[in-house]
């Protein structure tokens, strides 16, 4: 099938007329900012810096970041570029510490997020013929109003489910016929789950793809998905910072996701100095809003870390690409002093076989940290031996130490005794912070 | 000839055997044998019953982890001495067990025993030599 884009000009634009595009909509966007954002004005002075140094692009790094800090100590409104009668619509992020923080939408910056959402749903191969099932929570959280949106910029028919209740979840896949589902990659593996424990064979569905996101999740993870659901499973980035699902979309080559960069200036840095890194070298995502009228950060800092790449895309598309991230830098855990995503963890579970069910404990005992991998036990895995059952408990354990660096104990529990999430997935319990550690 | 033996991955956390023991009664499913092996983490809940296959289905609804073994099972008479004849004849044809296990039936003369080993046909022939009745599939529903 040819490839079909929902805006072909820009989506396969040339470089050189993206960075034109980038450039003269930072200018706009630092100068919206500065005469309008008490905390980018006074920043901007700080640093000795006037919207009218910032000519293009090449002039992104004299701007400071912005963090998820600012957002809590400018809340609710303080960073709010325009008088909330232009604002039509709220949302929220709570995260797991700290503050909520919230952020507006004009009827611009909607149409914006309407429209990128298209193009995700186009990358996929939906249009209006399609049934998009949603299963993001639909409320404060961006994620169900995000696809939400682009179906019916498409003219594709939405199917607003939420998260939750699963059983009535299944019934709409069969009965209403969704083409398309979205939801967070954790939660398309449970509903992969029941469906089999239905005996529901998914070549009955008309299920053919999925738009996952909201957390980070592995390859092995996509392909568990697309054999169980029997679909093609794609990825989608997006924050409530910068807009929601769909700052960045997966295309057919199902190898990263491109990112709107009309909309979005991406850049990569060194967490830990804030230097601007090349393409290609993982680092923390930073991304710059162009177009927003409400809520144009500039700089703002994901804690995400990702890596970036400019080849030449085979679906045509000429967009930056970022990797599936990681993990944010918040995610990560310090075992030992050796650095720990829970990504990585799974990537080696489900390479040897095991669920994607699974959850890490850290601890520290006679200050030593600890590190237990719960995982659910599979028939495969099973065996009327104990010796057989050790032997796949110790390969795993061998597996986890090569790939970690460190070492970690596995314990097999039940079917079914690892908590399912309808939404982002609770992964780690570091019982560390509880002592203060 | 074998026996299957049906295996069920026990959580070490309490009401976890008599949840798989429940299922089978609430089923009418009979056992006639039962042994457990534990682990620190968790435990196999070997069984013997009356009707494997559906044994193996109900559990399977319930989400438990289930295995199939075909075991060797001996039938010997209930007296001093016959389970060492069974466990010489292994060790001198250095047959490698990997557990065993025993349990009634239902007369009081003969006792039996579950074998875990690689290579049953070998093992039933050794038994029989030594005038020691391996039992069948079929036998396992009469006992
Ligand atoms: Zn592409």
């Amino acid at each position: 099938m040819a490839e079909r884009y929902w805006q072909k000009e820009i989506e396969t634009a040339s470089r050189e007329e993206i960075k034109a595009i980038q450039d003269e909509r930072l200018v706009k966007t630092v100068k919206h900012v500065y005469d309008n954002v008490e905390m980018y004005r006074k920043r901007m002075d700080e640093a000795g810096v006037k919207p009218e140094d910032i000519k293009s692009i090449d002039d992104l790094h004299k701007l400071p970041f912005t963090t998820k800090q600012d957002l809590r100590d400018n809340y609710p409104y303080g960073l709010f570029a325009v008088p909330t009668k232009d604002v039509v619509r709220l949302h929220a992020s709570s995260g797991t510490t700290g503050k909520q923080i919230v952020v507006g939408y004009t009827k611009h910056d909607l149409d914006v997020w309407d429209e990128i959402a298209a193009r995700q749903l186009y990358a996929v191969g939906a249009d209006e013929n399609d049934f998009i099932h949603v299963s993001y929570g639909y409320g404060l959280f961006t994620g169900g109003f995000g696809l939400h949106g682009g179906a019916g910029k498409i003219g594709a028919t939405a199917i607003p489910v939420s998260s939750g209740n699963t059983d009535r979840q299944i019934t709409i896949l069969q009965d209403f016929g969704s083409t398309v589902l979205c939801c967070t990659p954790s939660y398309a593996m449970y509903i992969a789950e029941q469906v089999k424990a239905k005996g529901i064979d998914p070549k009955t569905l008309p299920l053919r793809a999925g738009i996952f996101g909201a957390e980070p999740w592995t390859e092995e993870m996509r392909h568990q998905i697309e054999e169980m659901l029997d679909i093609k499973a794609y990825d989608v980035y997006g924050l409530t910072e910068i807009m929601g699902p769909c700052v960045s979309y997966e295309c057919s080559e199902q190898t990263g996701m491109h990112v709107n960069e009309d909309h979005f200036i991406v850049e990569t840095i060194d967490p830990d100095t804030g230097e601007v890194l090349p393409y290609g070298t993982p680092g923390e995502l930073v991304f710059t809003c162009i177009t927003k009228e409400c809520c144009p950060f500039i700089r703002y800092r994901t804690r995400d870390i990702g890596v970036l790449t400019i080849d030449k895309c085979s679906c045509g598309r000429t967009f930056v690409k970022m990797t599936k991230p990681k993990g944010r830098t918040d995610d990560m855990l310090i075992i030992r002093g050796v650095n720990v995503f829970p990504s990585q963890i799974e990537t080696v579970l489900l390479r040897m076989g095991y669920s994607p069910n699974y959850k890490i404990f850290v601890d520290r005992v006679n200050n030593t940290d600890t590190l237990l991998v719960q995982v659910e036990m599979t028939e495969e895995m099973f065996s009327d031996t104990v010796t057989k059952i050790k032997e796949h408990e110790k390969a795993l354990e061998g597996e986890l130490r090569s790939l970690l660096g460190i070492g970690a104990d596995v314990q097999l529990v039940a079917p079914g005794s690892i908590e399912r999430s309808m939404g982002k997935a609770k992964r780690v319990e570091d019982k560390r912070k509880l002592i203060g550690g | 000839m074998s026996i299957r033996q049906i295996s069920v991955f026990v959580e070490n956390k309490q009401g976890s055997l008599v949840k798989i023991t429940d299922v089978l009664a609430s089923e009418s499913i009979d056992l006639r044998a039962m042994s457990i092996a534990d682990t620190q983490d968790f435990g196999i809940l070997r069984l013997i019953v009356s009707d494997t296959d559906r044994a193996l289905e109900v559990l399977r609804k319930e989400n438990c982890i289930v295995t199939e073994t075909a075991v060797v099972g001996a039938r010997l008479r209930n007296e001093p001495g016959a389970l060492a004849t069974v466990v010489r004849v292994l060790s001198e044809n250095g047959i490698n067990m990997e557990y065993m296990y025993a349990f009634n039936g239902a007369t009081p003369h003969h006792a039996y025993v579950v074998l875990r080993v690689d290579d049953n046909d070998k093992v039933e022939a050794l038994l029989l030599d030594s005038g020691i009745k391996t039992i069948t599939e079929e036998q396992v529903s009469e006992i």
